[in-house]
């Protein structure tokens, strides 16, 4: 029953993924007094994509080609580890949060040679920004990884979480909260989201993210942008195990309860997308670093 | 008939033929990469079967070296390293022969062949030695061969500069071994390992531990000895810098553990220090390498960043040993020997790559480069999995013994439950190979996407051709073992794991097999799954195009349509935002002359980064011993009658001191 349900899970987030950022795009919009696009405004725009043909740029090789794909290859693998609320994995192993940790760095690896291979200088500073942001995001992640493993004793993402709020490890919840903050930062850094990066920016000098796929179109723009959206449920999900206090007793509804959280957070996302702006480019280490020091201060609550 | 002793007879008269018979012409390097192959196929074999059934085979000759004697082991660990040593050298000889190619006529290849498959044999002499005498010998040997390698182009003063400097530190290393192996000689003065005086003292015991620290890590190229490798790797032809960088450095890996095994039991402290020295070493050397502007440079300095993660590893062990915990030191050794595995293999690979670079460019330096993936895309393929490994991502191999690690340190800090000197020492390392991983992946995303990616910055890039198939053959086939020690991840662990049997014990290891080798298999199958999924959407896309407008234009340059090579991000552009985070370790130094006028006409940027520790460290030190130096020549000036002024002055002293 429970494998059962982390499948259908699974299932869930490959289909309710790019609703998430229908869900920010329109509580960004109630925030400006707008009626904003539809909800169901991201698949329109996948299914678009997919009927699309393509241009390339001269320059690119088979990388720029092969960068969506793996990108998207690697996230589907991801989805396989990563618990939601209080439902675990469809597959967990010792250690599975480094493969996490690190598939998730050959999608970045993946993604900026195929955006340095249009040999575009926009596309070369999105990278590097890109990198420098992420390498402190990781240790973030590391770190938080860390305290729920020393408060747990588990060494997988879904027995570290399954083991918070439920009485016996009592001590590690606290600290779990500390942890949930810096992975809310790191969620931001990572899906490329304002105070980090804003993915509505017209402006190539200023983007992230966004700059490192422009020569990217079609079928390939597609595969990247549901990646996106699988990358922030990945997180959004991660983020609920580790603040949903109930278990109901039925993995149906702790299901149901997780898919609410994960909505919840894209909310949250879009509320603060709207009350804050971005920062400049050179003070985003230091947000990042706090995310590294809350985890550190959770690490010396455990400690205590 | 020892098949060893055959391989050493073989190589040793086949560097001889080389020398005398090979003159300068393509003959000698086929030659010479045909004694490499044939010399190390016996000694393959044996090593196959001693890691198959981990009995040692012990060799004793009957003859006489002053102070000792000619006494080899060929047991589980000095195997493994022997398989390493000669995986390195076999393909690395292959590539040699293409890549000599170039200088035939001009220089003395015959010669260079018998250095380089002397410092083979040598290699192979000091992992099986038993005996401290004919260990330093063939200690020297691998230096000084490997010395006259990195002079091969010796007419270029930058080259007779970093032969200097690599012989310098090669020989203050030996001085401590020196040191060190007198300190430890047992009874008569005996230096068979296995008579080596293991102290009861602690304290003598941590004198000994330093001095192997200090000699094996300067050969290594642990913080802050490693000065020699930045200048002597770029310096010397690509496949020997390809052989020095992935096995010859791990020499000093293996005389640690060989030497740190026969001390006893290791001190906390012990541990405590290789943790510090990897952590230091990884991050700095990392960080160093993101700052060159030199391909092979840069290369060198990521030897340094791994060094400093097997050390991480060897640490762990020596504090698990200590701390009596089983499972940390098992996996920290693992996890250490398969680095050293991993690690020969994805950067004899990178620095083959570089070789092949060089050869069809003429340059090294990395902004002068761009757009070689269509130019040479089997080398760009080879080197863009080689920076895949080496950046530690899944499937590659690099990620398999940095899991190991980090499986260690976790399960270290989590089992201490409080901070206590195993958590902190888990932390440490955890942390640090975060940081480490992650500025590896900035580094090669910058060589990889500058380099290969875009377009051609130079004529000389843009005039590039594909290498002959002997270079691209030992590159694949490195290329070809970093996935598979990435997917069938387990393999890796058993090649190991005899030779960390053999020093930590069959339950301790058993242990952390136990522990390991699940999470491992499900790597692997989750890098396969990676892999195939990768097909089955390329296959998608593939589809979906199909049949539908597919056209080419410009890159995207914000509506410019004629964009030049040179409005690329450089190299030196992509790696500023880190290195502004990280200045006040590395110091990285610019000179620039902007026009401030509102229409500039003319403008100059450059930036260069010193080596700190040879900066600010080694060359104050050297000045003030050349300063010492020159003080005493007032004693020594050579004048013969004032020489017998002194002896007489001796004498008399000498004689008081006797009627007192």
């Amino acid at each position: 029953m429970p494998l059962t349900v982390s499948i259908l899970h699974l299932f869930l987030a490959l289909l309710l993924g790019p609703l998430l950022t229908g869900i920010i795009n329109r509580t960004k919009a109630r925030f400006a007094g707008r009626k904003g696009s539809p909800l169901m405004q991201p698949y329109f725009d996948l299914l678009k994509l997919m009927r699309k043909g393509a241009v390339y740029s001269r320059t690119t090789s088979w990388v720029f080609r092969a960068g969506p794909v793996v990108g998207l290859s690697v996230m589907l693998v991801c989805l396989l580890v990563v618990p939601a609320g209080r439902i675990s994995g469809v597959v967990s192993f010792r250690g599975d949060f480094l493969f996490l940790a690190y598939a998730l760095g050959l999608m970045r690896f993946v993604t900026v040679l195929a955006a340095m291979d249009t040999g575009s200088a926009f596309e070369g500073m999105g990278a590097c920004r890109e990198v420098q942001f992420a390498l402190l995001a990781e240790l973030a992640f590391l770190a938080g990884l860390t305290v729920l493993g020393l408060g747990s004793g588990h060494l997988s993402l879904s027995g570290m979480t399954a083991s918070l709020w439920s009485g016996s490890q009592a001590h590690v919840n606290a600290p779990a909260l500390l942890v949930a903050m810096s992975i809310l930062m790191v969620l931001l850094a990572e899906n490329a989201r304002i105070p980090v990066d804003d993915p509505t920016t017209h402006l190539e000098l200023t983007m992230i993210h966004e700059v490192m796929v422009l020569d990217h179109g079609g079928v390939d723009l597609a595969f990247i942008e549901y990646a996106a959206a699988l990358k922030l449920w990945l997180y959004a999900a991660f983020l609920t195990s580790l603040v949903i206090p109930v278990e109901t007793g039925s993995p149906l509804l702790d299901l149901a309860a997780a898919v609410c959280g994960i909505f919840l957070t894209a909310l949250c996302v879009g509320v603060i997308e709207s009350t804050m702006a971005r920062l400049r480019l050179r003070h985003v280490p230091r947000m990042l670093l706090v995310a590294m020091a809350l985890s550190l201060a959770a690490l010396l609550w455990v400690l205590r | 008939m020892e098949p060893v002793l055959v391989s050493f007879a073989f190589l040793l008269l086949g560097s001889v033929a080389c020398a005398c018979l090979g003159g300068s012409g393509k003959a000698a390097s086929r030659m010479g990469a045909a004694v490499c192959l044939l010399g190390a196929l016996p000694v393959l074999f044996a090593a196959g079967k001693v890691l198959w059934t981990a009995m040692p085979v012990a060799i004793a000759l009957p003859w006489q070296i002053p102070l000792g004697s000619f006494h080899m082991t060929l047991d589980p660990l000095a195997a493994f390293f022997v398989l390493v040593i000669c995986v390195t050298c076999m393909l690395a000889a292959v590539y040699g022969v293409g890549y000599l190619s170039a200088y035939a006529g001009r220089k003395p290849l015959g010669v260079a062949w018998c250095f380089y498959n002397l410092l083979f044999a040598s290699m192979l002499l000091v992992v099986m030695a038993q005996n401290g005498v004919l260990f330093l010998m063939a200690w020297e040997a691998m230096s000084l061969t490997s010395f006259f390698l990195v002079m091969f182009e010796h007419e270029t003063p930058a080259v007779r500069e970093a032969g200097w400097i690599y012989l310098i530190a090669a020989h203050l290393g030996a001085a401590c071994l020196l040191a060190m192996f007198v300190l430890m000689a047992g009874p008569h003065g005996s230096l068979d390992f296995d008579h080596l005086r293991t102290p009861a003292a602690p304290v003598a015991a941590g004198v000994l531990f330093v001095l192997a620290v200090l000699g094996f890590g300067a050969k290594a190229g642990f913080l802050p000895l490693h000065v020699w490798l930045p200048e002597a790797h770029p310096a010397a032809p690509s496949h020997v810098s390809a052989v020095m960088s992935g096995v010859m450095i791990k020499t000093g890996i293996y005389g640690l553990l060989r030497i740190v095994s026969l001390m006893g039991p290791p001190a906390p402290w012990w541990g405590w220090t290789l943790i510090v020295i990897g952590t230091a070493s990884g991050i700095m050397g990392v960080l160093s390498a993101i700052c060159q502007h030199d391909l092979k440079r840069l290369l060198a300095y990521h030897s340094v960043e791994n060094i400093g993660i097997i050390s991480l590893g060897l640490g762990m062990w020596l504090l698990g040993s200590a701390m009596g915990h089983p499972v940390l030191a098992g996996l920290g050794l693992l996890g250490g020997l398969l680095h050293v595995l991993n690690h020969s293999l994805f950067k004899s690979l990178l620095f083959l790559g570089a070789g092949a670079v060089k050869q069809a460019t003429g340059t090294l330096e990395i902004d002068r480069l761009g757009g070689l993936r269509n130019r040479m895309p089997l080398t760009a393929l080879s080197f863009l999995i080689g920076s895949a490994a080496i950046s530690a991502l899944p499937p590659f191999n690099g990620f398999v013994s940095e899991f190991l690690i980090y499986l260690g340190a976790f399960t270290g800090v989590v089992h201490a439950q409080g901070m206590g000197i195993l958590g902190a020492g888990g932390l440490i390392t955890l942390l640090g190979l975060g940081l480490i991983g992650g500025l590896a992946a900035v580094c090669f995303t910058k060589v990889y996407g500058v380099i290969f990616s875009g377009e051609p910055r130079t004529a000389g890039a843009a005039g590039a051709r594909e290498v002959p198939a002997g270079m691209w053959g030992p590159m694949a086939v490195l290329a070809g073992l970093c996935l598979l020690l990435g997917l069938a991840s387990p393999v890796g662990v058993f090649l190991v794991a005899p030779a960390a049997t053999m020093l930590l014990g069959e339950p301790c290891i058993a242990t952390a097999l136990k522990t390991a080798l699940p999470p491992l298999a499900f790597i692997g199958l989750g890098g396969g799954a990676i892999l195939a999924l990768s097909l089955l959407l390329w296959a998608l896309r593939k589809g979906l195009l199909s049949g539908r407008e597919v056209v080419s234009g410009v890159t995207w340059d914000c509506g410019y349509i004629a964009p030049d090579p040179r409005m690329q991000y450089t190299a030196s552009s992509y790696a500023q935002p880190v290195l502004e985070m990280f200045r006040w370790l590395v110091r990285p130094q610019v000179h620039k002359n902007l026009d401030p006028d509102d229409f500039p006409r003319q403008a100059h940027f450059s930036s260069h980064t010193e080596d700190p520790f040879r900066q600010y460290f080694f060359l104050p030190l050297f000045h003030r011993v050349e300063g010492l130096a020159r003080w005493s020549h007032r004693l020594q000036q050579g004048r013969n009658q004032l020489y017998v002024l002194y002896i007489a002055i001796a004498v008399l002293a000498l004689l008081l001191l006797q009627v007192r």
